[in-house]
């Protein structure tokens, strides 16, 4: 497991989450999962990160990065962690 | 509780004495945002107060009510990181924060597979409940090693935490 600080905002059988997951798990990167409301309007935690209210959302504390948007972040992951794959 | 009749016995219980070190364990915790696998190790360590290790029936059952609502109103926040434990999902805790108005004051670990209760060997067999058992309902204060400072486990069915003496533990 590569030695990262990234959090993974969630919500259970979201398959845009687990997309996310997926490519996490292929560059072998560490992460802690937090699991949110499924009640959208209820995921202010979310919000006050992100701005948005959507999951997935990342915050990767070694880059000072936060996103949301699935596509984003696995572009997001590719890009910074890709190369080490 | 003071009934005419006799209550159920549960028997002798083979759980951490204190001077003893809880076992750890790691399960989802809940608070009224999220939910994260969160070692017990980890919570005990995270600020200098006491820990009260709270295991209790289901959400939904009347003492998990009355219990969080005793301890909200006693305010057992302000000096100790008081955490409960039921095998209730963590959508049913996260209804019970909202429910009993706990706020961000307390958190809940998840255990539906009842392992945490087995490893304090507290189980609970629920009659009446085919496949399901849960904790007895059992209080833990530790300090930040896990040391067990005290201990309560029930010996009957049901029955309710000695919240004055709890306090004297941790205050």
């Amino acid at each position: 497991m590569s030695n990262t600080d990234i959090t993974l905002y969630r919500l259970q059988a979201c398959p845009f989450c687990e997309r996310v997951v997926r490519r996490l798990d292929e560059y072998d990167l560490d992460y802690e999962s937090r699991f949110v409301e499924p009640m959208h309007s209820d995921r202010d935690v979310v919000k006050r990160l992100s701005g948005k209210r959507t999951v997935p959302a990342i915050v990767d504390d070694e880059t000072g990065v936060t996103m949301s948007e699935s596509a984003n972040i696995v572009d997001y992951l590719d890009r910074t962690y890709g190369g080490e794959a | 509780m003071d009934l005419e009749f006799d209550v159920v016995e549960l028997g002798p219980a083979d759980h951490p004495e204190e001077g003893e070190t809880a076992p750890d364990f790691t399960r989802p915790l809940v608070n009224d945002e999220f939910w994260e696998d969160v070692a017990l190790s980890e919570l005990v360590a995270r600020d200098g107060d006491p820990t009260v290790l709270l295991f209790h029936p289901m959400d939904g059952a009347f003492p998990a009510t009355y219990i969080w609502n005793e301890i909200r109103n006693r305010e057992w926040h302000e000096d100790a990181t008081v955490v409960g434990l039921s095998i209730s999902t963590p959508y049913a805790h996260k209804k019970l924060i909202e429910e009993r108005k706990l706020g961000d004051d307390y958190e809940l670990y998840a255990d539906p597979g009842n392992g945490v209760a087995r490893k304090y060997g507290i189980e609970n067999d629920l009659d009446g409940m085919a496949g399901i058992e849960e904790p007895r309902p059992a209080v833990f204060v530790l300090d930040s090693d896990r040391t067990v400072e005290y201990a309560w486990v029930a010996s009957e069915w049901p029955d309710f935490p000695d919240y004055d003496t709890v306090e004297v533990a941790f205050r």
